[in-house]
Formats: structure tokens, C-alpha cells, sequence
């Protein structure tokens, strides 16, 4: 009798879950547009991945959740920074819930295997989400992924002239982390840096995540002018304190990441040597512009639970979720006959953003500015980075034509170099 | 030891093998092998055997499960054939690797998707990808030969370094061979590409049939899955299969009575390691890459994750558990939000775990066990239970 009874029970259930499902059908007539959102909310970067999550909501809510008269459905999907789970999300994203625009992923190789997989998918439009590989649009681009943000080297250039010749370091040691990124950063620098006659005469490439320091710094080279590094946060604040531990005393670089709060808090006695460290990257965070202000001020307020103030990642997602409803803008939502209008307006769209305008190359890559910054003190004696220089319109290939640019090729370990 | 001196062993000593399983409270077959007797083996006595043998051993639900596999892809879309079929399949085929050695040897390794993984890098260094300064660009026929070998060479190597020990301790040297092997590949530039792996490894056209197109590549999965299944079924019951289980349950006694342990638990991992090979290819041909995640930590214990909750009494059970997996790591996210997903899959897990004794085969079990009590409430339902699979 019981179990008759939980027959009719589950029975009941089913029905009301087709019924839900039939409903559901029958209302969803008005066109909706339908995004993918892909970052990474599991592994290493889930603090950035759900900070760049709040970037893109962002720029949807400030078009209050409507784009040339249709509504905006947000589909969200989450990977742990691995290129497989990354293309796994995606695909669910649109073969499954039929997204029309995919926006994502976060790192650099996951970026690498979207685009390859965007290119079986040629009625879906594909936007960068915060990845920053190189090769994802230099290297058998594909003809629908679109990135509206710089990437790692791009981020770099500008530091190399001043660090020759505002800050008149000569010969350089390089320490950095051993993947793609920091190969980008460096080639940023270091093609700038080299073509002045600057000379980088020591690299040293350490594991990502590592914690002993000891090894590497006893090799460094002491004639040398100042320190190269480009490691990401908590990296960067290891070697700093094992560095000064073993007496260290050489001015640093810094790449996009390594200069950030963490390293801005960090309390060891040469905190003040901290002083003056330059650094570059796509954003800075007490930059005046009016429209950056702007930026900050609408995302401290929609995200009482965010950071202090956007990370990179919110700002990169922002960009190019801006950029995604930008487009469907201008043509007026048409994404008919396999988006090849949006496509097209996507192309030539110059995008406002809060750090000035960006637009594509052919490769449908980012060409925007890049700020360089100094660790300076504020009133409040807390350490900020302040701008010193602006480079605007850097592209892709650092300033360089595509023939030499393809001599060089891509940044690597032994790329470029001038010992 | 020969195969004669093991068929030897077995009809020798069928009678109290069978003995020493029941008392350990396991479920070894006492069928006779199904290989004919020598003896009388006219062709026509052994087609008539095989035929008695396919009847008792095939019954409505194998049928019904054999259709339903081959009918999905043209009823499911494109997405479902590919990312839930076809994915269940080549993780199952590797979790069935670890069902193998761990359910029938008592050998729980956690190095078997370190095979898989190497078998894909090694697919990947020989064949084409878009490392076009490693990869070797051979032809991919044979680039799957040499992975495959070389991926079962090291799945034997890897065995043998550990066979010698028991229980917890075999899963540390796994853990540890799995986990050096991360980080190898992870910072080794010359041959793994270090953290990067290798990209855009594209899945071969025999001709002018794509295999990456969804439904070609669910069945290339369901053929190796399906041969996969049926070669642990088969070796399960053939003499070197029930010399493993005796191992698993005794070695001293086994190795009393004149079989060599170490050799038949090198033997099974040489056979897990072969599987798993076959299991990575399809991987990497899936994913179309090949990195030091696709062999960190957290696939190493998916796979385990996935053996256990399938069940790891019958071979069916890790293509069970992986679609559970699957299922839950794509659909988790639309039920419960983007936050909390994860939870759902840890809860399903636990609730698994806690209320089964072995897995999903575990509840299917009991569910048969209480139909037939339902039909036939007499002395025989105690008796029919621990045949149920």
C-alpha cells in the first residue's frame, strides 16, 4: 500500500516537472539574447575568476539587463583554470543551452583551447574573457574569437624605456615564473629594453608556486643594476622576504601581477625599497581618469562584498562583455545569417572604456594603452602605484612590423635576449 | 607459469578455490572456464558449448543495455553523444582499469590515469599537434601503436615497483608515482611542454570519416569500451582472472599451493595498464590536449571517485559511475548555482558512499534482491542474492 502510494507520488512528480517544462517553453517567446559567462570559480584563481564575474555583470546591469530592445539572459559556467574543463564548460555553454554570444575564459591556455574550439562552431560568436596568451590570436587565429583586451606583453611596453632611461638601470637579472605569461611580460619588456642597448645578462626560471628561493637567489649576479621580476603575488612576496633575508639589496621591476596589494602590504624591514618600483600593466589603481573613477565608483557600489577596488579581471571581463553588448548594439540585436553583421560591427566597433579607447587588428585582437606605474607613498602613508606614463595604442606585435616580428617570434624562455 | 600449467592449477583446484572465496565471503565464479575441453574439441561440441554458454550468461537486461548504447547517438543531440556519451565512456574505460585491479587484485592504484596520461602525451609527442617543435608528426596509426605500448610498458613498470606492497601503502606509491609524474610533465620543456602540455592534438580522419565528429567518436568509445568490458569479463573467468581473485583474498594460500603472487599481480597491472592506455588515447583525442592537469591530483582521485561509485564488483560499474560523474560535473552548476555546485557533487558522493556498500551496483543490487523477495517470498530469495550483478 506504502509503496503504491510513492508510486503516485513520483508519478505526480513527473508530471509536474513536464508541465514546468511545457510552461517554460510556451513562454520564453520574447527574444531573449543569450550569453555564455565562463571564468574560473574552482582552483587557483577563483578569487579572480568570480571578481571577473562581477566585471561582466556589471556592464550588463548598467545597460539595466536590456540591449536594442531584448533582454539579457546570463548563463554562467565554471572551470578550474584547466584548458580541458574550460572547453568542456564552453561547449556545454553552446551546444547545450544554445548561447549566441560566449564570453570567456579566464587564463591564458584555457583562452588557447576555446579558440580552437570556437572554430567548430561558426555561428557562435566567441569573446575573450581575461586570458592573455599570446598565441591565442598571433597563432592560427580564429574568425570568430574576438579579444578586446591586451595582453601580457602588450602590458609591458613603455617599462622598458623608463627603466633605462628614467630610472638608468643598464644591465638587468631576470627572475620570473615558468609558463607562457611571464614569457610574454618579459618579451614586453625586454624587446623595448634590448633595442635601447639595455642587457638582461641572467634568467632564472622558477616553478610556478614555489616557495624555496634560497638556490635561485645565490646565483644572482650582484653587477647588476636592478632585478627583473615578474612572479605572480604570493610568489612575489616569498622571494622579496627571502631575498632580503639573504641580504639583497638590487632595485626591482616588477611585471603586471607581481606589484599588487599583497606586495603593496608586504612589512619586512626594506618595505621603503619598495619606494619606486616601476611596474606596467592595463590598469593602475588611483588613475584620474574621469571614466575610470566612473568604473570604480559603479563597482563598489553594485559589489559590497568585492575588493577594495576592481581587480584586473573585472575590469578585462567588463571590457569585453561591454564590448559583446556594444555590438549587439550597433546592429540593433541582429545576430541573423550566422552573426555575420554583429561579426562585422565587432570588427570596427571602437570601444569606450574606462581606460581609454580600444580597437581590433586584423587578428581581431585588442590594440589600447598601457599604463606605467611607480610604487609611490599616499598621505595616509599606505603604498599606492601611481601613474607616471601612459602609452597609448599599443598593439600586438610591440610597435614592430609583422616581418620582424615573426623573426623574433614568440616570447620564450630564450626569447628575445641580450645577454 | 604457462596458460596450460594455470588451466592445470585451475581444474586441479577448482573445488577449493571456490571453498576459500565462499568463505571469504566474496563472489568468485565456480563456472568451469568456458573454453571447451581440449578433449573433445570437435568444432560442432564447441559451438554447441558456446551457444549453452552465450544463453545462461546473456540475459534480457544485457540486450536491452547493448541496444540502448547503440540507439543513443540518434536519438540524443550532438552535445549529449559527444560530452555525456562519449566522455562517460573513454573515463570509464579508464576507471574500469582501476575496477580490474582493485576489485579482483585488491590493488588500489591511484597512478592509472598516469597511464592514460601518458599514453595521451605520448600520442601527442609522435603524432601532430600544434607543438610543431616537439610533436613528431608521424602517422597516427602508428603513433597510437607506440603509445599504447609504451603507456602499458610504464603501467608494468609501475606495478611492479609497487606490487610489493599492501593495502594503504599502495595507494601512497601510486599517489606518489601519479603525482611525480605531474609534476614532471609540468616542468620538463623538452619533451612535455611544462605547463602549457601540448595543444591542438587532432583526432585522425580514417579516410573521409572525421572521428571527432560526435557520433563517430561515441562509437569509436563504445567499440573500445565494449571490447574493454568484455575482455575483463572474459579474463575474470579464465584461469588467470580466478588465480587474481584467489590472490586478492589470500596470497600466503595461493602462494602455497605453487602460484607465483608477484608475477599475476605484475600480470594485472600490465592488463589495467593496457586498458587505461586505450582509455587515454580516447582522452586526448577528446579533449584535444594534453596538459599536466589532465594527470594532477584531482583527476587522479576522479577516477578513483568514479570506480567507487560505481561499484567495483562487476566491470559494468565504472562506466556506471562515470556517468554519474559526467552528469553531475555539467548539470551540477544548473541546479544549484555557481557557488554551491560543487556541493551538491561532494553530497552525492557522500550519500552514495554512506548508504551502499558498493556503489550504484550496490543499490541495484538491492533492488533486485527485494523484487524477488517481493515475487517469490520463500527460502530460495536468501539464496539467489549474492548471484545478483
Amino acid at each position: 500500500m506504502k509503496s503504491l502510494k510513492r508510486r503516485l507520488l513520483w508519478v505526480a512528480v513527473g508530471a509536474a516537472m513536464l508541465a514546468a517544462a511545457v510552461a517554460g517553453g510556451a513562454t520564453a517567446q520574447a527574444p531573449v539574447v543569450k550569453i555564455g559567462l565562463l571564468a574560473t570559480l574552482e582552483g587557483p584563481f577563483a578569487a579572480g575568476g568570480q571578481d571577473g564575474m562581477r566585471g561582466a555583470e556589471l556592464a550588463v546591469k548598467e545597460r539595466g539587463g536590456m540591449v536594442a530592445g531584448r533582454k539579457i539572459e546570463i548563463i554562467k559556467a565554471s572551470s578550474d583554470a584547466k584548458p580541458d574543463v574550460a572547453v568542456n564548460a564552453t561547449r556545454k555553454l553552446v551546444e547545450q543551452d544554445k548561447v549566441d554570444i560566449m564570453v570567456g575564459p579566464l587564463s591564458g591556455s584555457e583562452g588557447i583551447a576555446v579558440k580552437n574550439y570556437s572554430k567548430t562552431q561558426p555561428n557562435t560568436t566567441f569573446i575573450n574573457g581575461s586570458s592573455g596568451a599570446q598565441a591565442t590570436t598571433l597563432v592560427d587565429p580564429s574568425p570568430n574569437f574576438f579579444r578586446f583586451n591586451t595582453e601580457g606583453a602588450q602590458w609591458m611596453v613603455g617599462l622598458g624605456d623608463y627603466a633605462y632611461k628614467t630610472k638608468n638601470y643598464k644591465k638587468m637579472a631576470l627572475i620570473a615564473e615558468d609558463y607562457a605569461f611571464p614569457y610574454s611580460q618579459v618579451q614586453g619588456f625586454m624587446t623595448e629594453y634590448c633595442r635601447l642597448g639595455g642587457r638582461v645578462t641572467h634568467k632564472a626560471w622558477v616553478p610556478l608556486g614555489g616557495k624555496d628561493y634560497s638556490s635561485v637567489i645565490a646565483k644572482l649576479p650582484t653587477d647588476v643594476d636592478a632585478l627583473l621580476v615578474v612572479l605572480g603575488g604570493a610568489d612575489a612576496v616569498n622571494f622579496l622576504t627571502q631575498y632580503e633575508q639573504a641580504g639583497g639589496n638590487k632595485p626591482m621591476v616588477g611585471g603586471s601581477i607581481t606589484v599588487d596589494q599583497t606586495v603593496l602590504n608586504f612589512k619586512g624591514k626594506r618595505r621603503e625599497s619598495l619606494l619606486g618600483t616601476p611596474s606596467a600593466g592595463p590598469i593602475a589603481d588611483r588613475y584620474e581618469g574621469a571614466d575610470w573613477k566612473k568604473f570604480v565608483a559603479a563597482y563598489k557600489e553594485n559589489f559590497k562584498d568585492g575588493f577594495p577596488s576592481p581587480s584586473l579581471f573585472a575590469y578585462v571581463y567588463y571590457i569585453n562583455m561591454k564590448a559583446a553588448l556594444d555590438g549587439l548594439d550597433a546592429v540593433k540585436g541582429d545576430l541573423s545569417g550566422g552573426q555575420a553583421k554583429y561579426r562585422e560591427a565587432l570588427k570596427t566597433l571602437k570601444l569606450k572604456t574606462p581606460t581609454g579607447e580600444v580597437t581590433l587588428d586584423e587578428n581581431r585582437q585588442a590594440i589600447g594603452n598601457t599604463f606605467v606605474t611607480e610604487v609611490a607613498k599616499a598621505a595616509d602613508g599606505e603604498f599606492y602605484n601611481k601613474v607616471v606614463k601612459l602609452v597609448p595604442g599599443v598593439n600586438q606585435r610591440l610597435g614592430m612590423s609583422k616581418a620582424d616580428f615573426d623573426k623574433v617570434g614568440l616570447g620564450s624562455r630564450d626569447v628575445p635576449n641580450c645577454p | 607459469m604457462s596458460a596450460a600449467d594455470w588451466r592445470k592449477a585451475m581444474n586441479a583446484g577448482a573445488g577449493r578455490y571456490a571453498w576459500n572465496a565462499g568463505a571469504a565471503g566474496r563472489r568468485v565464479t565456480t563456472h568451469p572456464s568456458p573454453r571447451p575441453s581440449p578433449l573433445r574439441g570437435e568444432g560442432e561440441v564447441a559451438a554447441g558449448a558456446w551457444a549453452r554458454w552465450i544463453g545462461r550468461r546473456v540475459g534480457a537486461r544485457h540486450v536491452l543495455v547493448l541496444l540502448a548504447v547503440l540507439i543513443y547517438p540518434w536519438v540524443a543531440t550532438p552535445f549529449f553523444t559527444y560530452q555525456i556519451g562519449a566522455q562517460s565512456l573513454a573515463l570509464g574505460l579508464i576507471a574500469l582499469s582501476l575496477t580490474f585491479l582493485a576489485g579482483y587484485g585488491g590493488m588500489v592504484s591511484l597512478a592509472q590515469m598516469t597511464v592514460a596520461g601518458i599514453a595521451g602525451y605520448m600520442y601527442a609527442i609522435f603524432a601532430t599537434s600544434g607543438t610543431t617543435e616537439i610533436s613528431l608528426r608521424w602517422p597516427w596509426g602508428l603513433a597510437v601503436v607506440l603509445a599504447l605500448v609504451i603507456a602499458t610498458v610504464c603501467g608494468t613498470l609501475i606495478g611492479w615497483f609497487s606490487v610489493r606492497t599492501e593495502g594503504i601503502y599502495t595507494i601512497m606509491i601510486t599517489l606518489a608515482i601519479g603525482v611525480a609524474f605531474y609534476y614532471l610533465a609540468q616542468q620538463n620543456y623538452s619533451l612535455f611542454n611544462g605547463f602549457q602540455g601540448f595543444q591542438s592534438v587532432m583526432t585522425p580522419a580514417v579516410g573521409s570519416v572525421e572521428l571527432r565528429a560526435p557520433m563517430t567518436f561515441y562509437y569509436l568509445a563504445l567499440f573500445w569500451s565494449l571490447a574493454g568490458y568484455f575482455f575483463v569479463a572474459y579474463l575474470l573467468r579464465a584461469p588467470f582472472g580466478v588465480a587474481l581473485q584467489g590472490i586478492r583474498d589470500n596470497p600466503r594460500r595461493m602462494s602455497a599451493l605453487g602460484f607465483n603472487v608477484t608475477a599475476h599481480r605484475v600480470a594485472a597491472y600490465a592488463v589495467a595498464g593496457a586498458i587505461a592506455a586505450v582509455g587515454g588515447i580516447l582522452m586526448v583525442w577528446y579533449n584535444g590536449l594534453v596538459s599536466p592537469g589532465s594527470v594532477g591530483t584531482s583527476w587522479l582521485i576522479n577516477i578513483l571517485i568514479i570506480a567507487v561509485l560505481g561499484g567495483m564488483r562487476h566491470p559494468i560499474g565504472p562506466f556506471v559511475g562515470a556517468i554519474v560523474f559526467v552528469l553531475l560535473q555539467n548539470f551540477a552548476v544548473d541546479l544549484v548555482g555557481r557557488e554551491r555546485f560543487n556541493l551538491l557533487i561532494g553530497g552525492v558522493f557522500l550519500v552514495i558512499v554512506l548508504f551502499s556498500t558498493d556503489g550504484l551496483l550496490g543499490w541495484w543490487a538491492q533492488g533486485r534482491r527485494y523484487v524477488q523477495g517481493q515475487f517469490h517470498r520463500g527460502p530460495g530469495a536468501a539464496l539467489t542474492q549474492r548471484r545478483g550483478q
